[in-house]
């Protein structure tokens, strides 16, 4: 008997078939898949921002900087909308509106596009402040690594993000990816979205300047 | 694919307009003049109901109880154990650098 017949229905050593196993939860393996590493990545996400927590507390100079929040604002504002956004693509693709649903999916990307771009100018002007990942001039040096880290790695998953979405969207265009690959995106879309929500108030809001 | 699809558009933007909302009464918080723990509790608690709403109605695991229950009980877990610092944080403050 071949390898391939061994592995068909009924013709497993085991006396199982078990190519016609139920796939876990329902839900196919590459969308398990995309589950599994957005459990891992909170987890890497959650360490990043209770160590930050430990930090803060033990730190009796810890300064508050930031003065205005209308920066803060319009990203959040920005990302969340992107989310929106992309539950339309992704609605739309299931509907089979295929120029409809790449049309939000790149509207989807530009968003979190002009987010980094923002992100990025923040950065500069607390980088002109004087602020680095070892010092600054309101407080202790440990402000500005754990903020750098932070955000930066919220930052690396979106311009990922952005990424994905252009190269999902290009090949869902082109009939290499169907739906069901538009949304496995979009899960980690809104992965990126649900940790924002997190970073703004803690990260940002508790060090408003009063 | 289209034919069983249900367009759920107005679902997502009645979520889309309560985490608006919520981001909105969190920017308020910041402002307001309470402790800095009562301000930690607050913004934590709005944090964690965004991230419901958008787990549950943007990630959909509304529709698959096996799975919400796997990543939820999963990562309960994991964040319940990163919580093991907040002893030495504590210590810390009071300038106490190592166990006598």
């Amino acid at each position: 008997m071949s390898q391939a017949e061994m592995t068909l229905p009924g013709h497993s050593p085991a006396g199982h078939s078990a190519a016609m196993e139920k796939p876990a939860f329902s839900i196919p393996a590459k969308k398990m898949a995309m589950w599994l590493f957005i459990i891992a990545d909170t987890a890497t996400f959650a360490g990043c921002l209770v160590a930050y927590g430990f930090l803060r507390n033990a730190t009796p100079d810890w300064p508050r900087p930031f003065e205005s929040i209308t920066n803060v604002a319009v990203m959040t504002l920005i990302l969340v909308t992107s989310s929106l956004t992309m539950l339309f693509g992704i609605d739309a693709a299931k509907m089979g509106d295929k120029a409809k649903a790449l049309r939000w999916t790149f509207i989807t990307a530009a968003f979190g596009a002009l987010f980094a771009l923002l992100h990025v100018r923040e950065w500069l002007e607390l980088i002109g402040q004087g602020m680095t990942l070892f010092k600054n001039p309101w407080g202790t040096g440990l402000f500005g690594a754990s903020f750098f880290s932070i955000t930066g790695l919220h930052l690396l998953h979106v311009t990922g993000g952005v990424i994905a979405l252009v190269a999902v969207g290009l090949r869902y265009q082109g009939g290499r990816y169907n739906a069901d690959d538009l949304e496995i995106t979009g899960l980690y879309w809104h992965f990126v979205d649900l940790v924002w929500m997190f970073v703004v108030p803690l990260v940002y809001l508790l060090n408003l300047k009063h | 694919m289209a034919e069983g699809h249900v367009s759920n558009v107005k679902k997502y933007v009645v979520v889309y307009v309560v985490i608006l909302a919520i981001a909105a009464l969190q920017f308020v918080i910041a402002y307001s003049n309470i402790s800095p723990s009562q301000m930690f509790a607050r913004m934590l608690f709005l944090a964690l109901v965004e991230g419901t709403l958008g787990l549950l109605f943007f990630m959909h695991l509304s529709e698959n109880r096996g799975l919400l229950w796997f990543v939820v009980i999963f990562n309960v877990f994991v964040l319940l154990a990163m919580q093991y610092g907040w002893t030495d944080s504590f210590r810390l403050i009071n300038g106490v650098p190592w166990a006598k």
